[in-house]
C-alpha cells in the first residue's frame, strides 16, 4: 500500500516537473532555468510540509509519505541537475555551470530553511490565536 | 502531449517507488551519520541519466527512462531537507561531507556515464 501510494504521487510529481520543463524550457536558452526553479519550489514545499506534518493530525502516515517522498520528491530531481551541469561545461559554459551549481547549493538550502520556518511560524501564529 | 505524459508518468511511478524502497533499506540514522539512501539514489541516478543521454535513445525512451524514471528516482528536495535537519541538529561536519560528496560525486558520475557510452 505504501509503495503504490508513493508511486501514484510520483506520477503527479514527475508530470508537474515535465510540464514545468516544457513551459520554461523554450524561454530559458542555455541556462537550465526550468530545473532550477522546479528544484527551489520543491525545496520550499518540502521544508514547509516537513514542519507542518507533525501538527496535521488528520493526515495518515502513508499519505504524508506519499506527499513528501512521492509527490515533492519526484517533482524535484538531482540527476537532471548533474547532467545539465556536465552539458554546460562540455559546451564551453564553465562559468554558467559554476553559477548553476552555486545557486542550486545555496538557494536550495535557503528555500528549504524558509519553507521550514514558514511552517513553524504558521504553527506558532495559530496556537496563539486559540 | 498525451503520449509524452503517459511515458513520463509510467517512469515516474516506478522511479518514485524504487527510491522509496532503497531509502527504506539504507537510511538508518542510528548506524550511519549520513542519509546513505538518498546519497546512493542520487549518485546512481546521475550516472544512469548520463548513460541514457549519451545513448541518444529515441524521444519516447528518453522521456520514460530519463525524465520519468531517473527524474523521480533522484531527488533534490529530500537531499536539501536532510541537510537542513543536519544543520538544525548542529551536525556541521556531516552536512559538509554530505553536500560535497553529493555535488562532486553526482557531477563526476554523470560525466563518467556520458563518456562511457559516447
Amino acid at each position: 500500500m505504501g509503495y503504490i501510494a508513493v508511486g501514484l504521487a510520483g506520477i503527479v510529481g514527475s508530470l508537474l516537473r515535465y510540464y514545468m520543463s516544457v513551459w520554461l524550457g523554450d524561454a530559458s536558452g542555455v541556462f537550465p532555468w526550468a530545473t532550477l526553479v522546479t528544484n527551489l519550489i520543491g525545496c520550499f514545499l518540502l521544508g514547509y510540509f516537513t514542519s507542518r506534518i507533525a501538527k496535521i493530525a488528520w493526515l495518515h502516515p502513508p499519505i504524508a509519505t506519499a506527499i513528501g517522498t512521492g509527490l515533492i520528491g519526484s517533482f524535484t530531481t538531482f540527476s537532471t541537475f548533474s547532467t545539465e551541469t556536465v552539458t554546460l561545461v562540455v559546451q564551453g559554459h564553465a562559468g554558467l555551470a559554476a553559477v548553476y551549481v552555486g545557486t542550486s547549493a545555496v538557494f536550495g538550502l535557503l528555500f528549504s530553511l524558509w519553507g521550514y520556518r514558514a511552517g513553524t511560524f504558521i504553527h506558532i501564529a495559530r496556537s496563539k490565536s486559540i | 502531449m498525451i503520449i509524452n505524459s503517459l511515458l513520463v508518468g509510467i517512469g515516474g511511478f516506478f522511479g518514485a517507488m524504487a527510491r522509496f524502497g532503497l531509502n527504506k533499506h539504507f537510511n538508518r540514522p542510528e548506524n550511519v551519520p549520513l542519509p546513505v539512501g538518498t546519497l546512493i539514489v542520487n549518485l546512481l541516478g546521475s550516472f544512469l541519466l548520463g548513460v541514457i543521454i549519451a545513448s541518444q535513445l529515441d524521444r519516447y525512451w528518453t522521456l520514460c527512462l530519463g525524465t520519468g524514471f531517473m527524474g523521480a528516482f533522484t531527488t533534490f528536495s529530500t537531499f536539501k531537507m536532510e541537510n537542513i535537519q543536519m544543520l538544525l541538529e548542529k551536525k556541521w561536519r556531516g552536512m559538509l561531507v554530505y553536500l560535497a560528496v553529493s555535488y562532486i560525486g553526482g557531477i563526476m558520475l554523470a560525466f563518467l556515464g556520458m563518456v562511457l557510452v559516447s
